[in-house]
């Protein structure tokens, strides 16, 4: 383990932003993705801690124009329980209720889910199809500059993400959904509780005149990414959810995920999940 | 060696003052520095809730909580339930209850359960289980469990 020369828990942006851009910073939000990955020496601290925890507004959740906007710092339970995202999405809430454990879910950060870029991030695939980008903020020529990146181009590995080391993840945006939209959150674990999901799948749209229209479907856990299944989304978008229908979609889901065997499942076992959680969250999109 | 920090927060009603290695866990700084050792340490990686305490009102593993962050907190732990020579009403359920075997797990347990509770007081059963599934038990199969935090919200059997 490498020695922490300084700590720093900054109260405002432009403060992090500068120590960021100094270099050699290892971020702290909840620190449960960051502490274990220490202690079996996956990851090593660099000079400087930073815990951004105290930072001005960045656990905020608000709406803003059409938008809602998560700070990167709000927890998941923040998420799980705030009235906008209860009201506007939720799907968001119905899969930070299926994440972790309470424990876990009152400290870890949705900023922290997102830039581990995990494969299987369970709060990533609802945002996905929710049609999310981050923001990422950055101290450029001596003032706070903002970019945005849709979620579906920011991974790049498993682990790696578009991220910039002296940005940091100041946000999480989506356009409020309409009205019409219904969206479903699927992942599988031998226990409900405190699981890696084997497979995670999303599927969202707005369901007009019995047509299914602007479909998002995401995945977790079957590529080296969390994904957007876009062959998938091409067999449903403005289709009737009949029986040939969702026949068609659970083929094209299968074409979609490329899965590995690993120590949590086969990729046969993936493969079937993906089949599965397609039909059966269609049939919820139906039902609703 | 890592730099250290001044740390000041309360923990069971009472100020701490004190210099940490910023590196620590909230677990290591209770067991080793402050010498609490009611808040246990098992799985070390926020599987089994064993070291399960109260920050600001909310529940965490204190394994995956870095001490640095205690800082202005409100925290309490198992030792702070207890009033004098009187158990907290959730630890005389466990007893009451027989939910209590080898003991290892119960502290987070009890503290967890305590947190459901004032979260929502009249939590159903099966609020209870969602609730603690971030615990785990390796003897008493949970049924017990369940009927102590039952007896405390006032549920019946």
């Amino acid at each position: 383990m490498s020695d922490i020369k300084h700590y720093i828990a900054p109260t405002t942006l432009e403060q992090a932003l500068e120590t960021l851009a100094l270099g050699r910073v290892t971020i702290l939000s909840g620190g449960t993705d960051l502490t274990p990955q220490v202690s079996v020496g996956r990851r090593h601290f660099e000079d400087t801690l930073m815990n951004i925890r105290r930072i001005e507004g960045l656990s905020q959740i608000s709406m803003q124009g059409d938008e809602i906007r998560i700070g990167g710092s709000a927890t998941v339970s923040d998420i799980r329980y705030h009235d906008l995202i209860m009201k506007y999405a939720p799907l968001l809430c119905e899969t930070a209720s299926h994440f972790a454990s309470e424990q876990i879910r009152n400290a870890a950060s949705i900023g922290g889910n997102i830039c581990n870029a995990s494969p299987a991030g369970d709060m990533i695939i609802p945002l996905l199809v929710l049609g999310a980008s981050v923001e990422l903020a950055s101290w450029t020529k001596g003032v706070v500059q903002t970019r945005r990146i849709p979620l579906d181009e920011f991974f790049t590995g498993p682990g790696k993400t578009l991220r910039n080391s002296n940005e940091l993840l100041a946000a999480v945006i989506f356009k409020k959904p309409s009205a019409d939209f219904v969206g479903f959150f699927r992942k599988s674990g031998p226990r409900p509780a405190l699981e890696i999901s084997t497979v995670s799948l999303g599927i969202g749209g707005e369901m007009k005149e019995g047509k299914f229209q602007h479909v998002r479907v995401a995945m977790g856990a079957v590529g080296p990414t969390p994904l957007r299944g876009r062959q998938t989304e091409a067999a449903l978008e403005g289709q009737k959810l009949t029986r040939t229908i969702i026949d068609h979609a659970v083929l094209a889901a299968q074409q979609d995920a490329s899965p590995i065997d690993d120590i949590r499942a086969t990729k046969w076992y993936r493969n079937h999940l993906v089949a599965v959680f397609t039909e059966e969250l269609l049939y919820n999109v139906c039902q609703n | 060696m890592s730099v250290k920090t001044k740390l000041n927060f309360t923990l069971n009603s009472r100020p701490v003052n004190i210099e940490v290695p910023v590196d620590m866990t909230v677990l290591n700084l209770f067991r080793d520095f402050l010498d609490l050792k009611g808040t246990k340490y098992a799985c070390g990686e926020g599987e089994c809730g064993a070291c399960t305490i109260e920050v600001d009102g909310k529940t965490i593993n204190s394994c995956l909580m870095m001490a640095v962050d205690l800082q202005d907190r409100d925290v309490l732990t198992i030792e702070g339930l207890q009033k004098g020579n009187m158990l907290h009403p959730m630890q005389q359920a466990f007893v009451d209850h027989g939910a209590v075997q080898c003991g290892f797990c119960m502290p987070g347990m009890i503290i967890q359960a305590n947190y459901l509770v004032k979260q929502n007081p009249s939590l159903t059963r099966e609020e209870m289980k969602r609730g603690l599934e971030g615990n785990i038990c390796r003897c008493t199969g949970y049924t017990k469990v369940l009927d102590a935090v039952a007896a405390v919200v006032g549920l019946k059997g």
